[in-house]
């Protein structure tokens, strides 16, 4: 296999800890940590950071629970305290809206991922309008990549270009993909995309494969990257930013940022933070494997843990029934369905 | 026995739908179809459906208002030139059902709150949205009970389902359907969450309704409630159905909802476009039946 020389190329790593690692957190991150980790991160010269409840903007629901603080809360304690990282932030249409995007940028996020599922783009161009309209770094986020093949994938990153969207994502938020489905998608999207429009790769760590395939987007034309220090992220977490910093310092990648600083942040502040080892276990595999959204992980273990039927049987059945992100009303029902069926639950006649 | 004339402004999807509706009525007749392409399907299939139509918008249809007695009709163009439409069409003393998120009239979710509009004899009622139409009355059901201070809606849509107008304009969908959980649902505060499920086969749609009471929830009384409010919504939605719950969490009620459509012109799968369909017919249907019983006389508006 013949491997590029990559020495030299430039890419811009946005680190996750604060919006996807809330996830792993059930959305349990305090202002002072929010503080705390994104000061390290600033310090080890990561140039992106994203803060926000995990759903991103207008995330705090019944659906997706709710975090210690608002989204404004956290924004206006963090972003003072840069020097030089810009902070980003996540708007899902459909859950979070311009009003709080305009309120974000009023707290100083100047950076936005709109994301929306993969075959769904044309949901945006509101919000990727408005993004551009503030000023901000706009990103057109592809959700569950692996659902589109690489031409459908890459219509629709065109169409977020089409809306104003500087970057175009590929997001691997099931954790699915390999090496090659990453490559064939940047390549769709490179040979669709205006020259200036930048690619991104958001990994999940579900079947280990973030950091090649953080790599093979490299490869491909990708210049930025998202990951998060020491995996926080839902299912078995993101990118480890850390060691993919490794990875691409060794390869001679550019990316600015200091890897001991990284190192550090990932050992000392950021696993003494998790309620559990972000790790691959039996469900977040089940969930790379199967092709499920991370993010469904602790809602499964949550309804397993009420109506008794397995968290790995509920995360199976989700993917058969073609559940997407946004759906977790979807896992609590699926699993009474099938309490139901094992007679493990009563039926309401109705 | 005698009907209500009614013309359908917009000849995309949901007029179409509303023609096979309304032609099953026993207080509505449909008459003509507004339209602004003359080779357009909707407009191609209500002519073959027996009904008058022109392609000039709604000023086409004005000239034709008295003479052929139209007095309701059914807005499904777009919030934009709603305004404009329904202006013209009151002033002629036609009432309008509005399907779109213009909302200019009151809301509107028959078997929560139809009756009150009827007896105000309003000229304009707006239909919120198809996620409106199949989580408020449950949003209602609990609110009856007891004290709500918080519910929050999921709505499922097949991504075949939701048009180019939905998409392009999703804020508005959840700002209309969250303002009408307060406004119609009886809850305090209210968030509607919309997703796009693209699977093949297309699914169903699903609604998840959640609410918070602000005290113990009453199990036994809400679940009553509920039942009972299903089985309204199934007057007009037959395929409104109960998947699971209502489940109990602490103060936490939540109901998995759903709507199967009756696959009139719209397919099966798109229970968010029948539920607005049928709720709009429904809301027609009380309307005719005042004017009919001549409790409710429809009066051209001075102009201003």
């Amino acid at each position: 296999m013949s491997v590029t020389n990559l020495k030299g190329r430039k890419v811009l790593l946005h680190d996750m800890c604060l919006r996807d690692g809330m996830h792993a957190k059930r959305e349990q991150i305090s202002i002072e940590q929010m503080v705390k980790v994104a000061t390290a991160l600033d310090a080890a010269g990561v140039p992106l950071i994203q803060v926000t409840h995990g759903g991103g903007l207008g995330g705090n629901s019944l659906q997706h629970g709710f975090a210690m603080a608002s989204n404004e809360e956290y924004l206006q304690a963090v972003v003072p305290k840069m020097k030089q990282a810009k902070i980003s932030v996540l708007l899902i249409p459909g859950l979070g809206t311009m009003r709080e995007l305009q309120s974000a940028y009023d707290c100083g996020a100047r950076s936005v991922h709109v994301a929306t599922h993969c075959t769904e783009a044309d949901t945006s161009p509101q919000h990727i309008a408005y993004a551009r309209k503030l000023g901000m770094d706009t990103t057109g986020f592809l959700m569950m990549a692996h659902l589109n093949d690489p031409a459908g994938l890459a219509q629709q990153g065109k169409l977020m270009e089409s809306y104003g969207a500087q970057t175009v994502y590929i997001t691997d938020s099931a954790g699915y993909m390999l090496p090659g489905d990453v490559i064939e998608r940047v390549d769709a999207l490179r040979a669709v995309l205006k020259p200036e429009t930048e690619i991104g790769f958001h990994g999940h760590h579900n079947l280990g494969m973030g950091i090649a395939n953080s790599i093979a987007a490299i490869e491909a034309g990708a210049s930025r990257i998202d990951g998060s220090v020491a995996g926080l992220g839902a299912g078995a977490g993101n990118t480890p930013l850390e060691v993919f910093l490794a990875v691409c310092d060794r390869m001679g990648i550019v990316t600015g940022v200091d890897l001991f600083s990284l190192m550090d942040v990932a050992e000392d502040i950021i696993v003494p933070m998790m309620d559990h080892l972000v790790r691959v276990d039996r469900e977040s595999l089940t969930l790379g494997y199967a092709g499920v959204y991370s993010t469904f992980l602790l809602h499964a273990k949550r309804a397993e843990k009420r109506f008794g039927v397995s968290a790995r049987d509920i995360l199976v059945e989700l993917g058969r029934k073609k559940m997407i992100g946004g759906q977790e009303d979807m896992i609590e029902d699926t699993a009474m369905t099938m309490a139901k069926e094992r007679g493990l639950l009563k039926a309401q006649a109705a | 026995m005698k009907k209500i004339k009614c013309a359908l402004i917009g000849s995309g999807n949901i007029g179409t739908d509303l023609i096979y509706k309304i032609q099953r009525s026993e207080f509505l007749e449909p008459v003509w179809m507004v339209g602004i392409d003359e080779k357009s399907e909707g407009l191609e299939r209500a002519r073959s459906m027996g009904l008058k139509t022109t392609a000039l918008g709604v000023d086409g249809l004005l000239p034709f208002v008295l003479e052929d007695n139209i007095q309701i009709a059914f807005d499904a163009t777009s919030a934009y030139v709603h305004a404009e439409n329904s202006r013209k069409l009151n002033e002629l003393g036609v009432m309008m059902i509005d399907l779109t998120p213009a909302a200019i009239g009151p809301l509107c979710v028959p078997p929560v709150n139809l009756r009150q509009h009827a007896d105000k004899r309003e000229m304009n009622v707006n239909m919120i949205s198809c996620a409106g139409q199949a989580t408020i009355p449950i949003v209602n059901a609990v609110s009856r009970v007891q004290s709500v201070g918080y519910a929050e809606i999921v709505a499922s849509l097949a991504s075949k389902s939701v048009g180019p107008g939905t998409r392009a304009n999703l804020d508005e969908f959840t700002f209309t359907t969250s303002n009408a959980i307060v406004q119609v649902g009886g809850a305090k505060k209210g968030k509607a969450l919309a997703i796009i499920n693209p699977a093949e086969p297309p699914v169903i749609m699903r609604n998840t309704i959640n609410c918070l009471t602000e005290d113990e929830p009453q199990q036994d009384a809400i679940t009553a409630s509920v039942l009972e409010m299903i089985k309204e919504v199934q007057k007009y939605v037959p395929g409104y159905r109960l998947v699971n719950g209502p489940v109990f969490d602490g103060n936490r009620v939540s109901v998995f909802m759903e709507v199967m459509g009756l696959g009139d012109y719209l397919p099966k799968y798109a229970g968010n476009l029948d539920i607005m369909t049928a709720a709009a017919c429904r809301t027609a249907e009380m309307f005719a039946e005042e004017i009919i019983s001549g409790k409710i006389q429809l009066q051209a508006k001075e102009t201003v």
